[in-house]
């Protein structure tokens, strides 16, 4: 059948199963726009392209499928490169589309023309510049294989105006894609899996550090029964949060910079790291050179490149995790490792007498009770999408994930601006779950624009902003390590709750811990997205933290009145 | 003149890579080494005897655990066939090199002399200057280079290195496993 190219994009969208498309039109993506009406895929307008490619992102984390965004040439793709960039370091499959002049004039510096292609060149798992009619199939069938396949990333395909308003005879053809160069199920020898279970076996002080590959490859169910077999603890990386249920005997809690305290002691005197689909990032290492100096390592990674990168390890396999963990798990050893947790729950020490939920009430409201509360009134079960700074941290630490897929944040990019827009995309992916967006004042302001795309699709969000009138982790920074100058983070916010209602939504306001209840529920019962407007305490920061470079149990600890320590103090 | 020669003191490392011919695809290569911190020396690119592949050799700064992350990062380039570490192979390197020389009747047949000794070819001649070929080992470009420098090199232009395995054995196309990523080297240390 004859299909113009802007049918055949659509076309081809259809047939990859997507069923809705988050963008933004203009000159040389209107062919295309034309020819969606004919086909059955929702298309939400944002405000600004960036909102587009994190909707895609969010689409992406939550479902699992592919997220796609789409925009026009020049100013239209260079709006996407802040979400593409987000979904590249984060491993999240997209495809964005992009319109270009066309090709007669690509090189000239037309109207609106920029290379895309080469824009995004780094931030891409792989881009195309499609300029004939004939190539817009097999190429978006490539895009979508390439995004979702492996280690899954974004992929940009750019599309020449003259390409989508020529013809083409064309049938669907289901034939796998050819991608000779693509390797997206590489494997490792055996005798690697023999060098690791080797060492497991021999560990005494084994620790399990889960990341978001466990979360990307379906793995919790086999993690769960490696570790109750091998009774090896567990300590999540922020993206790999809800891989591992929050509530397991032998989930520690979070590493890193803001990790448990003893969490980072525990990875520091460990004899072996089983590093899951992580890629030791510097926020959970600290110091490489003082990084589990004692520990051997084996590092499971479906990508090679991260295999010795940042920390040198033993054992490296290569492969999807849920295959490599199911493939060790009957030749695993169950293990006793009684002493070595008995250790680690010593080191917790006076944590729990630090913690801020152990604070006696000043009447104040702190971020985290707002979502400690928040976590106990939605019973743990809300998919949360968080922005970046001191409340992503608080929300890491205090909202205990029990599944996959319910907490979506920009953990490698920490892109502000994106947690409105990303829960957009999770809620049209799971339109049955509690969304709840927690944002910064000065985050959510970054892409609040989104709020009215939110009211003209009609969908249901929650949002939190937890407001201290400060760019909050900027402002502790300052306060840790620039003498508390607080250059440029002081923040005149406008009213919220007066903007979500100039936006024809439900806005309120709480400033005591007494009002967090009421508020939450009253957004929930509320058919359409509520704003609430916290008020918290300004200059809390957020405790433990081991400062950037700093080895990774060299922490600053929250101080405390009821623990008389010289060092904990700043 | 020996046909192995191993360049690699294992400051540098030498791979050869087969990419499919596709517009960017050097981009995409060359955008590696920076976003990587990897220090190139020498990248050259060709044609194969295989209609739509390229194929590349490229030398760059590094121990082997550079090289191998080096060699993943090529691999996750959609458009990178296959990479061939050859810095501990016995193979074959060579570099040509077009060196212009100042030259008068006083010294041509000098310089003549010093060309037959490398085996080099005079391939230009004009009443200035003459152009001298040489193909060989960079350690020989270099000695050519010394000794016709008091002359007055005029302008010199290289290829950079190009390097083949010796033996029988054709590259496979497919390699289904990685190799151990992990240099055996430092698992036995423990």
């Amino acid at each position: 059948m004859k299909r113009t190219g802007a049918e055949l994009i659509w076309e081809c969208l259809v047939r990859q199963g997507v069923e809705v498309v988050f963008g933004y039109p203009g000159g040389a993506i209107l062919p295309a726009y034309d020819a969606i009406l004919e086909y059955p895929i929702r298309h939400v307008l944002v405000r600004h392209e960036q909102g587009a490619a994190h909707m895609a992102d969010g689409y992406a984390r939550a479902s699992g499928k592919v997220g796609v965004a789409m925009a026009t040439s020049g100013p239209g793709a260079t709006n996407l490169v802040t979400g593409i960039a987000t979904a590249m370091m984060d491993s999240s499959p997209i495809v964005c589309i992009t319109g270009q002049v066309p090709s007669s004039l690509i090189g000239r510096d037309a109207f609106q023309e920029t290379d895309v292609t080469g824009i995004t060149l780094p931030i891409t798992k792989h881009n195309y510049l499609v300029t004939r009619v004939e190539d817009i199939a097999p190429v978006l069938k490539e895009a979508f294989y390439i995004a979702r396949s492996g280690r899954p990333g974004p992929v940009l395909v750019d599309i020449t105006k003259d390409a989508q308003q020529a013809s083409h005879e064309w049938e669907w053809s289901d034939e796998p894609v050819r991608l000779p160069g693509y390797r997206p199920d590489l494997k490792t020898l055996p005798e690697e899996y023999e060098h690791a279970l080797e060492l497991i076996q021999g560990a005494r002080r084994p620790l399990i550090l889960a990341g978001q590959g466990v979360i990307k490859s379906g793995a919790s169910q086999a993690l769960q029964e490696f570790v109750d077999k091998t009774q090896i603890p567990v300590s999540p990386t922020l993206l790999g949060l809800g891989g591992f249920p929050a509530s397991h005997p032998l989930n520690l809690g979070m590493m890193g910079m803001h990790g448990e305290a003893w969490v980072n002691q525990a990875i520091q005197s460990a004899d072996l790291l089983i590093a899951c689909g992580m890629r030791f990032d510097d926020r959970v290492t600290g110091n490489l050179n003082t990084y589990a100096r004692g520990a051997r390592k084996i590092h499971i990674e479906i990508d090679p490149s991260e295999i010795n990168k940042n920390v040198k390890v033993d054992v490296g396999i290569v492969g999807d995790l849920r295959q490599t963990l199911e493939r060790l798990l009957p030749q695993v050893e169950a293990g006793d490792r009684a002493a070595w947790i008995a250790h680690i729950e010593g080191l917790k020490g006076e944590s729990a007498v630090r913690d801020i939920q152990s604070l006696p009430d000043s009447g104040r409201l702190f971020a985290a009770h707002v979502i400690n509360d928040l976590w106990h009134l939605t019973e743990g079960d809300a998919l949360v999408v968080t922005d970046v700074g001191q409340h992503q941290m608080w929300e890491a630490q205090y909202y205990k994930h029990e599944h996959p897929r319910k907490l979506i944040t920009s953990g490698g990019l920490g892109t502000m601006g994106f947690a409105l827009p990303a829960a957009m995309g999770a809620k049209l992916a799971c339109p049955d779950e509690e969304v709840w967006v927690i944002a910064g004042d000065g985050g959510f302001q970054m892409t609040a624009a989104e709020l009215c795309t939110c009211a003209q699709e009609k969908l249901k969000l929650n949002i939190a902003i937890i407001n201290n009138g400060y760019l909050g982790m900027v402002r502790q920074w300052q306060q840790f390590f620039y003498d508390g100058r607080y250059a440029a983070t002081p923040l005149l916010n406008p009213d919220f709750v007066k903007l979500a209602e100039a936006h024809g939504l439900c806005g309120l306001r709480v400033e005591s811990r007494g009002e967090v209840a009421r508020a939450v529920e009253k957004a929930r019962q509320d058919t359409g997205t509520v704003v609430i407007d916290f008020r918290v305490e300004q200059e809390d920061s957020v405790y433990p933290m081991v400062p950037a470079g700093a080895d990774l149990d060299a922490m600053i600890r929250r101080p405390s009145p009821l623990v008389e320590t010289a060092e904990s103090e700043i | 003149m020996a046909i192995t020669e191993n360049q690699d003191s294992g400051r540098t490392q030498t791979f050869v890579v087969y990419v499919e011919d596709k517009p960017g695809v050097l981009n995409r290569v060359a955008s590696l080494f920076r976003r990587r911190s990897f220090n190139i020396e020498s990248l050259t690119v060709g044609r194969t005897d295989q209609p739509g592949v390229s194929r590349m050799t490229i030398v760059m700064e590094g121990d082997q655990d550079t090289a191998l992350l080096f060699e993943a990062n090529l691999y996750k380039l959609v458009n990178v066939l296959r990479v061939e570490n050859v810095s501990h192979l016995p193979t074959v390197v060579r570099d040509l090199a077009l060196i212009k020389v100042r030259s008068n009747d006083q010294v041509r047949s000098q310089i003549l002399q010093i060309c037959d000794v490398f085996r080099a070819r005079v391939v230009d001649v004009t009443l200035g200057a003459l152009i001298v070929e040489i193909t060989g080992s960079e350690s020989k470009i270099e000695g050519l280079l010394d000794v016709l420098r008091p002359f007055g090199i005029i302008e010199m232009v290289r290829t950079g290195r190009v390097a083949m395995t010796r033996g029988s054995e054709a590259p496979s196309v497919d390699p289904h496993f990685v190799h151990a990523l992990v240099p055996r080297e430092r698992a036995s240390v423990y």
